[in-house]
């Protein structure tokens, strides 16, 4: 569907974009996740038309974009600032693109009026651009490009300027609405829930390199590197000694752990006999009373935070450099542990992730 | 506290009583005009001999009048499109772009401003000599372009300013042509400012002395006239009454201006929403 191809964008010596490649498959919610700065947006407006690569392809159903200008391209965007049209009202903003197929009056209204019901705006026509809510301009934005039955449709952070609330609820109502239209979303967004919420896969990147297109599960579950790692989430990071590697798997040798066999992951390159692996605070879970897990680790509750439905322990472990950070739901009292009782900590074999440096 | 408290609405009345004054420095002058121009005496003293409308009767049969007032027109339409045009090129690349030397040549357009009128009008006279150029309301309304310009350009800036990109963006996202982009989206989102650009800079066009006189061949604008005709006293009244009605053409055309340039800096800068 999409095709971007060994994209590089440079201005001068940086590059904001080194070399990008990635597949996006016909009505797929994709996302482009990472920090500011990463070339997420440099992206999405190269496949607008705004910005054109230094070198590379960007081909949308076969049919090459770089050179076409963004009015005639099958994309459509959703703006960070919804652009929209202050001089115009509701109505008239969502038709705005719809007046260059001189459609017949009837069919336009029809098109419009379709469009606003998909957004729930029915009944808002009227309004003047000046009298909407943040939530309801994301809205229009959204109406006003759907109406025009784009092939791909661009969200550029449309969730940033709302708040948590509102920003939760529109989550599930875009993947609700691209599910229901089919058409090919694809976002950007810093916000690594929103991705994780709403993709189908995600690609992660950094300093203008993609560092891993996946599921949102795979992503999270088993991050290729460290900095994937870290982006999407809190992990614990515990050194490891590869002591054998083979076809798909490996096996390493932690001082806390002790030895373990593990899935390798893809991006996997070697760097002499040091690894990392990676474990996420709630793949921990402190094994109360007598109960035993199939692999455990014991240590000292050497911090404790509250968070309301969950209770963050710091737990230190001999033979760790860095203690164990443990996310623990209050339904057992993980809230009420005292700071330096002794704990043991039960995991799956599989929540241990080795990754490259 | 308590003494701050008593002494503060004293201070207050004394601030009215000083802005007052104030106000009344500034345009009591301007109040005597129209006072005068009603009078049936042709020397301005109070108290009024009495009041008619004849003054503004006798305007029209004015010949000479007619010609200033043709002349000033012809300069002040000139002169406001040229300053307009030379203005919104400017201010929308200093609005738009970040190039070197921006802030310098903002600060050289804007100069004419502060400069004393009377030196670039001797400037102006110096440069059209040199170039061979025969003195005319032609040379009036290059004069005239230079220090309109930098009333243009604030008021376009002002206008420009903010300007949302992504809404240009988005009517081309939307498959709209550039040149359609700019009919449909920057021209009505920016056609006050330019509007409001265009009336002050033909009210400054139409109510300048020094540059005028010294740049004009034997063809007189109105303040021209105006500065001939105080040489008789009889012809004071009729002074009198066509001042008033410069003034308050200048007054109407200047408030219209800036209702225009506040719309279009609400339009163009309120991207937030109003409430909700």
């Amino acid at each position: 569907m999409i095709e971007i191809r060994a994209v590089t964008r440079s201005y001068g010596a940086f590059k904001a974009l080194d070399d990008c490649s990635l597949a996006i498959h016909e009505g797929e919610f994709f996302s482009l996740l990472g920090p500011s700065g990463c070339g997420k947006t440099t992206l999405l407006r190269m496949i607008a038309g705004f910005d054109n690569p230094t070198s590379g392809s960007i081909a949308v159903d076969g049919q090459e974009m770089v050179g076409v200008p963004a009015n005639r391209r099958p994309t459509n965007m959703v703006f960070q600032s919804y652009a929209i049209f202050p001089h115009l009202n509701v109505e008239q903003n969502v038709a705005y693109g719809l007046k260059r197929l001189q459609l017949d009056p009837a069919e336009e209204k029809r098109r419009v009026d379709e469009a606003l019901a998909m957004v729930s705006l029915d009944g808002l026509g009227k309004r003047g651009a000046h009298e909407l809510s943040g939530g309801q301009r994301q809205r229009v934005a959204l109406a006003r490009a759907l109406v025009m039955r784009p092939k791909v449709l661009l969200l550029d952070e449309p969730l940033s300027a709302l708040d948590k609330k509102l920003r939760e609820q529109m989550q599930v109502e875009l993947r609700r609405l691209q599910q229901a239209v089919g058409i090919t979303f694809i976002l950007v967004t810093h916000d690594q829930y929103e991705a994780l919420a709403m993709s189908d896969r995600i690609a992660v990147m950094f300093g203008g390199r993609i560092a891993q297109i996946a599921s949102p599960k795979e992503i999270y579950q088993r991050p290729v590197n460290r900095r994937v790692a870290d982006f999407l989430g809190g992990m614990n990071f515990v050194k490891a000694e590869i002591v054998e590697e083979n076809g798909s798997s490996i096996t390493v040798n932690t001082l806390g752990f002790g030895r373990i066999t593990t899935e390798k992951p893809k991006a996997f390159t070697r760097n002499g006999a040091g690894a990392t692996l990676g474990i996420r605070p709630e793949r921990l879970r402190v094994l109360w009373d007598n109960a035993t897990a199939m692999h455990e680790v014991s240590g000292t509750v050497v911090e404790r935070h509250y968070f309301g439905e969950i209770t963050h322990l710091i737990v230190e472990i001999p033979g760790l450099e860095k203690p164990l950070s443990v996310t623990e739901t209050n339904d057992f009292g993980a809230d009420d542990i005292p700071i330096g009782a002794p704990i043991r900590l039960g995991y799956d074999r599989d929540a241990l992730v080795a990754m490259a440096e | 506290m308590t003494a701050l408290k008593r002494l503060l609405p004293g201070g207050n009345s004394w601030l009215a009583a000083y802005a007052f004054l104030y106000i009344g420095f500034l345009y009591l002058p301007v109040v005597f005009l129209p006072i005068f121009s009603i009078n049936t005496s042709a020397s301005p003293k109070f108290p009024l001999a009495g009041i008619t409308l004849q003054w503004y009767r006798d305007l029209p049969k004015t010949p000479a009048l007619i010609d200033a007032a043709w002349n000033s027109l012809i300069v002040g339409v000139s002169a406001a499109i040229l300053a307009t045009t030379f203005g919104i090129l400017a201010a929308r690349a200093i609005t738009r772009y970040r190039f070197p030397g921006r802030r310098p040549i903002h600060g050289l357009i804007m100069a004419p401003l502060v400069l004393p009128e009377v030196i670039v009008a001797i400037s102006m006279l110096l440069v059209m000599l040199q170039l061979g150029l025969s003195l005319s309301l032609f040379t009036v309304v290059l004069g005239h372009v230079l220090i309109c310009i930098p009333y243009s350009m604030s008021v376009l800036t002002s206008g420009f300013e903010g300007f949302d990109r992504s809404l240009e963006e988005a009517s081309a996202d939307l498959g709209e042509s550039a040149f359609g982009t700019f009919r449909r989206v920057t021209l009505p989102m920016v056609a006050p400012a330019i509007i409001s650009s265009l009336l002050v800079a033909f009210t400054i066009s139409l109510d300048d002395f020094i540059i005028a006189f010294f740049l004009t061949g034997t063809e007189a604008t109105l303040p021209i006239y105006i500065w001939g005709q105080l040489r008789f006293a009889a012809k004071l009244p009729g002074v009198l009454a066509l001042g008033t009605l410069l003034l308050i053409g200048s007054f109407l055309l200047l408030s219209i201006a800036e209702i225009l340039r506040r719309r279009t800096a609400r339009r163009t800068q309120s991207k937030g929403p109003q409430h909700g």
